[in-house]
C-alpha cells in the first residue's frame, strides 16, 4: 500500500531525515520507533505531503504521493502530535470542520461524525467544549478527527504522548479497533510497550536513519540471549566483583546492574538461575523477588543504537 | 468538494468569533460605546440642550460706563459665562485652565478709546490672557469683544458729556494739525461737526434712551445659520460620523485579529490537519476572507442598527451605497488581516506593528476627529488613506443625504485597497511552511 523509498530531508545544514526505506502492506500496523530527533514526524510529515523530500519518494498504492497529492488525501488521515484542535468548540463542531475539509456535509458528516465520537468514546461529551476536556480524551478527538473521511492509511504522529495510563490505554483500544477494522496504521513512538502491543512491524529509526526493519519476535532474536530476569537484592549494589562473577556463570549471557538489584540475560530461567541465587548467597546477599520474562524491545534498541529512547533530544533537534 | 470546504471553513471561523466573548465585546460594545462619546461631545443628535458655555473673565481696572457696559454685555452673551476677576487672579484662573480667557481693560480705557474713536490717537491697550490650550476661544472671545466694545464706546461718543468732550478735543486736534498729520483734514473736521451738531440736537430734543446713536454702533446685518443636513427638517447628528469612524476603526481591529489568528494557527496541530485536507491555498484564502468579511459585516450590521435606533442616526442618502461601502469596506479587512497574516512572522510583533498602522489610518480617516479640521496638507495626504474614503463615504449616504453616485469614488478606492492587499496575501503567503 505504502512504499517510501530513500526519503531525504534537509532543514539547511542539518540533516533530519538521512535515508528512510520501508513499505506497508494493507491492514498492517508499523510501528516507527526511535528517540526524539530521530527524523520520525518529519518521514510522516514527507508521507503525508507535508513536507517535500530532497530526495526520494512515497508511493500510495503505486502512485506517487507529490505528483497527485489532493487525491491521495483523501485515503490519508493524520493524526498530527499537535492537538489539531479548537478548545473553544464543542467536540461535535470541530469534526463538522475536519469532516466539511474533506467534502463532507449533511447526513453522511453527522454519521461519519457520530461514528468517530462513539470509537473514541467521547459521545455523550459531543456538545462539550473541548477546552473542557481532559488531555486524553483532546487527544482521542484528535484521532476522532483524522476518521472523518474513513481513511484507508492513517497517519499517528505520536498520539499517546502527554497522557495518563489510563487514557492511553482507551487509545490502544481505538487502535486496536480500527486494525480489527482493516485500516493501515502508521505508528511513531518513542514508548517501545506501544509498539510491541500494537504493532505487526517495527521501524527502529534513529540519526535519521532506519536501523531495523522487522516484527517484535524478529528483533527479540538479534540479542544473543532471549529473555532477562531481574533479582531484587536487598542492601547496597552489588559490586562490579560479584557482577563479573554472576555474568561468568555458565547459561548467563550478561549481568547488568538495575536499581536495587541486577538484571541477567540467560538462555533460560532453570539450573542458570538457580547458580546466580547460590553465589548471591554465598556472598550473604538476600534476593527479595525474582522477576522473569522475555527480553524487552528497549533492550534491543539499546543494543542497536547504544542509548535509550526517551533520551533528552539534542537542543534543536527535530522530534 | 471545493464548496464545501470553503463552507466549513467560513462556518468554522464564525463558530470561534460567537465564542470569543473579549472579540465582542471589543467588535460591538465598544465602538458603541465610543462612538456615544465622541458623538455627544460633537454635538450629539442635534437635541443636546447645553453644549457648555465658555468660561472667561473680565478684569475691570477702569470702572468707567463703557467697561461696565463691556461686561455687561460680554455676560449676557449666550455663548459664554462671564465672572469679574482681578487681574492677579484672572491670571491664576487662567494658568490653571479654569478660565479659558480674561479681558483686562485697563485704567481710563473709556475715555482713551472713545477719543481715539475720532482721532485715531493714544488707543487704549486691551490684554486679553488666553488659554493656550483653547485658541478657538480666545477668537470667540476677541470677535465678541470687538462686536460689544464698538457698541459700548460709540454710544459713550455720540451721547452725553463724555461724547461732547471728546468731539470737541477731537475737533480741536483736528484743527491743529497739520496737513501732513492729516491730508483728509477738511473733510473730518466736517464730519466731526456734524457729530457734534447731531449730538447737540439729540441733547435738545430729549430724544428716547435706546433710540438712534444713543444705542451705539452695531453691526449692520443680521446672519442666520442653516446646516445644510440631508433634509431642511432633520437637525445634525454628530454621532452618524462618529459611528462611520468608530465603525471603521473597530472593524480593523477585527482584521488585526483575524490575521493574528492565522499566524497563531501555524503554531497549533490545526495548521497540519488543514494543510493534510484537499485543500488548496487559493480556497483557504478566500474561506477565511470570507469569514472575515461577514464577522465585519455582522460588526457594520449591530453597530449601526444600535445607531439608527437609539442615537437616532439616518442613513438619509443611499442605502444601496451604504450597503455597498459596507460591504467594500468588510472586504477590504478582510485582505487586509489576510496580508498581515502573509508578511507577518510572529504573532505579537505582527499585532503590535498593525495596532500602529491602524490607528494612524484612523486618524488619518477622520474617525477620531473629521478630516476638515486638518490643516490643508494634512487633508490631501490623507486621501491616500483608505479609511478617509470609507468615513467619508459613510458620511455622505448618512447625514449628508448624498446618492448613490457619491459612493461611487469611496468604492473604487475600497476596491483597489482590498485588491492590492489580497494580490500581495496571495504572493506572500506561506501554504507549504
Amino acid at each position: 500500500m505504502l512504499s517510501v523509498s530513500h526519503l531525504l530531508k534537509r532543514f539547511g545544514e542539518r540533516t533530519a531525515v538521512a535515508d528512510v526505506s520501508f513499505e506497508i502492506q494493507t491492514g498492517q500496523t508499523v510501528g516507527v520507533l526511535g528517540p526524539n530527533g530521530a527524523g520520525k514526524t518529519t518521514t510522516l510529515a514527507m508521507i503525508s505531503g507535508l513536507a517535500q523530500p530532497d530526495a526520494g519518494s512515497v508511493t500510495f498504492q503505486g502512485t506517487p504521493v507529490q505528483r497527485n497529492a489532493n487525491a491521495l488525501k483523501l485515503h490519508v488521515g493524520l493524526v498530527p502530535q499537535d492537538l489539531a484542535l479548537y478548545e473553544e468548540l464543542s467536540a461535535w463542531a470541530n469534526l463538522e470542520l475536519f469532516g466539511g475539509l474533506y467534502g463532507l456535509s449533511g447526513r453522511v458528516l453527522a454519521e461519519r461524525a457520530t461514528d468517530a465520537l462513539e470509537l473514541v468514546g467521547l459521545s455523550d461529551r459531543r456538545k462539550d467544549r473541548v477546552g473542557s476536556f481532559s488531555g486524553g480524551m483532546k487527544r482521542r478527538l484528535n484521532i476522532a478527527g483524522a476518521l472523518l473521511h474513513d481513511p484507508e492509511l492513517i497517519l499517528l504522529d505520536e498520539p499517546t504522548v502527554g497522557v495518563d495510563p489510563q487514557s492511553r490505554n482507551s487509545i490502544f483500544e481505538n487502535l486496536e479497533e480500527l486494525k480489527r477494522r482493516g485500516k493501515t496504521l502508521l505508528y511513531t513512538t518513542h514508548y517501545m510497550e506501544e509498539a510491541e502491543r500494537l504493532c505487526d512491524r517495527i521501524v527502529i529509526m534513529d540519526h535519521g536513519r532506519v536501523i531495523a526493519d522487522d516484527t517484535v519476535a524478529g528483533l527479540r532474536r538479534r540479542l544473543p540471549a532471549g529473555r532477562s530476569a531481574v533479582l531484587q537484592v536487598a542492601g547496597a549494589p552489588l559490586a562490579d566483583e560479584l557482577l563479573a562473577q554472576l555474568a561468568a556463570l555458565p547459561g548467563v549471557g550478561a549481568a547488568f546492574p538495575t536499581t536495587g538489584g541486577v538484571r541477567l540475560d540467560t538462555e533460560d530461567f532453570g539450573a542458570p538461575l538457580m547458580r546466580c541465587l547460590e553465589v548471591l548467597t554465598r556472598h550473604g546477599r538476600e534476593v527479595t523477588a525474582v522477576h522473569t520474562g522475555q527480553v524487552r524491545l528497549e533492550e534491543v534498541f539499546i543494543a542497536l543504537t547504544g542509548r535509550a529512547l526517551r533520551d533528552e533530544p539534542p537542543s534543536g533537534a527535530p522530534s | 468538494m471545493s464548496l464545501t470546504a470553503i463552507r466549513a471553513l467560513v462556518r468554522n471561523d464564525l463558530r470561534v468569533y460567537r465564542t470569543d466573548r473579549r472579540a465582542l465585546l471589543i467588535g460591538i460594545l465598544v465602538p458603541i460605546l465610543v462612538a456615544a462619546f465622541f458623538g455627544y461631545v460633537f454635538g450629539g443628535s442635534g437635541q443636546a440642550a447645553d453644549p457648555g458655555k465658555i468660561p472667561v473673565a473680565v478684569v475691570d481696572e477702569d470702572h468707567s460706563e463703557i467697561s461696565r457696559g463691556i461686561a455687561a454685555a460680554l455676560a449676557q452673551d449666550p455663548l459664554l459665562a462671564v465672572r469679574q476677576l482681578t487681574r492677579a487672579s484672572a491670571v491664576a484662573q487662567v494658568r490653571a485652565g479654569t478660565v479659558q480667557a480674561a479681558a483686562v481693560l485697563p485704567a481710563a480705557f473709556g475715555d482713551q478709546a472713545t477719543k481715539a474713536l475720532f482721532s485715531n490717537r493714544d488707543r487704549p491697550q486691551v490684554t486679553l490672557l488666553v488659554d493656550p490650550s483653547q485658541p478657538t476661544t480666545a477668537r470667540i472671545v476677541q470677535g465678541l469683544f470687538a462686536e460689544y466694545g464698538m457698541q459700548e464706546i460709540t454710544k459713550a461718543a455720540f451721547s452725553g458729556a463724555s461724547g461732547q468732550a471728546a468731539l470737541s478735543e477731537g475737533l480741536d486736534w483736528v484743527n491743529h494739525a497739520t496737513p501732513a498729520q492729516v491730508p483728509e483734514r477738511t473733510e473730518l473736521k466736517a464730519v466731526l461737526e456734524a457729530a457734534q451738531a447731531l449730538l447737540a440736537r439729540n441733547a435738545s430734543a430729549g430724544s428716547a434712551p435706546g433710540s438712534g446713536l444713543q444705542r451705539g454702533l452695531s453691526i449692520p446685518y443680521q446672519m442666520t445659520t442653516r446646516e445644510m443636513t440631508s433634509a431642511s427638517n432633520i437637525p445634525y447628528n454628530g454621532y452618524a460620523h462618529s459611528f462611520a469612524g468608530m465603525t471603521v476603526q473597530f472593524i480593523l481591529f477585527t482584521g488585526i485579529d483575524a490575521g493574528v489568528l492565522l499566524l497563531l494557527a501555524r503554531e497549533r496541530g490545526v495548521w497540519q490537519r488543514l494543510r493534510t485536507a484537499p485543500v488548496s491555498k487559493a480556497q483557504f484564502l478566500l474561506a477565511k476572507a470570507l469569514g472575515t468579511t461577514l464577522i465585519g459585516l455582522f460588526q457594520f450590521l449591530v453597530v449601526y442598527t444600535v445607531a439608527c435606533l437609539v442615537f437616532q442616526v439616518r442613513i438619509a442618502g443611499s442605502v444601496a451605497g451604504f450597503a455597498a461601502l459596507a460591504v467594500c469596506f468588510c472586504v477590504l479587512n478582510a485582505c487586509f488581516g489576510l496580508m498581515l497574516a502573509a508578511i507577518g512572522r510572529s504573532a505579537g510583533a505582527t499585532r503590535g506593528i498593525a495596532m500602529m498602522v491602524i490607528l494612524l489610518l484612523v486618524m488619518l480617516g477622520g474617525a477620531w476627529v473629521p478630516a476638515f479640521v486638518f490643516p490643508r496638507w494634512l487633508q490631501q495626504a490623507s486621501l491616500a488613506a483608505p479609511t478617509r474614503w470609507a468615513v467619508d463615504g459613510l458620511d455622505s449616504v448618512t447625514w449628508r443625504g448624498q446618492g448613490f453616485a457619491t459612493a461611487v469614488a469611496p468604492l473604487v478606492v475600497l476596491g483597489a485597497a482590498a485588491l492590492v492587499c489580497m494580490a500581495v496575501a496571495i504572493w506572500r503567503f506561506r501554504w507549504d511552511d
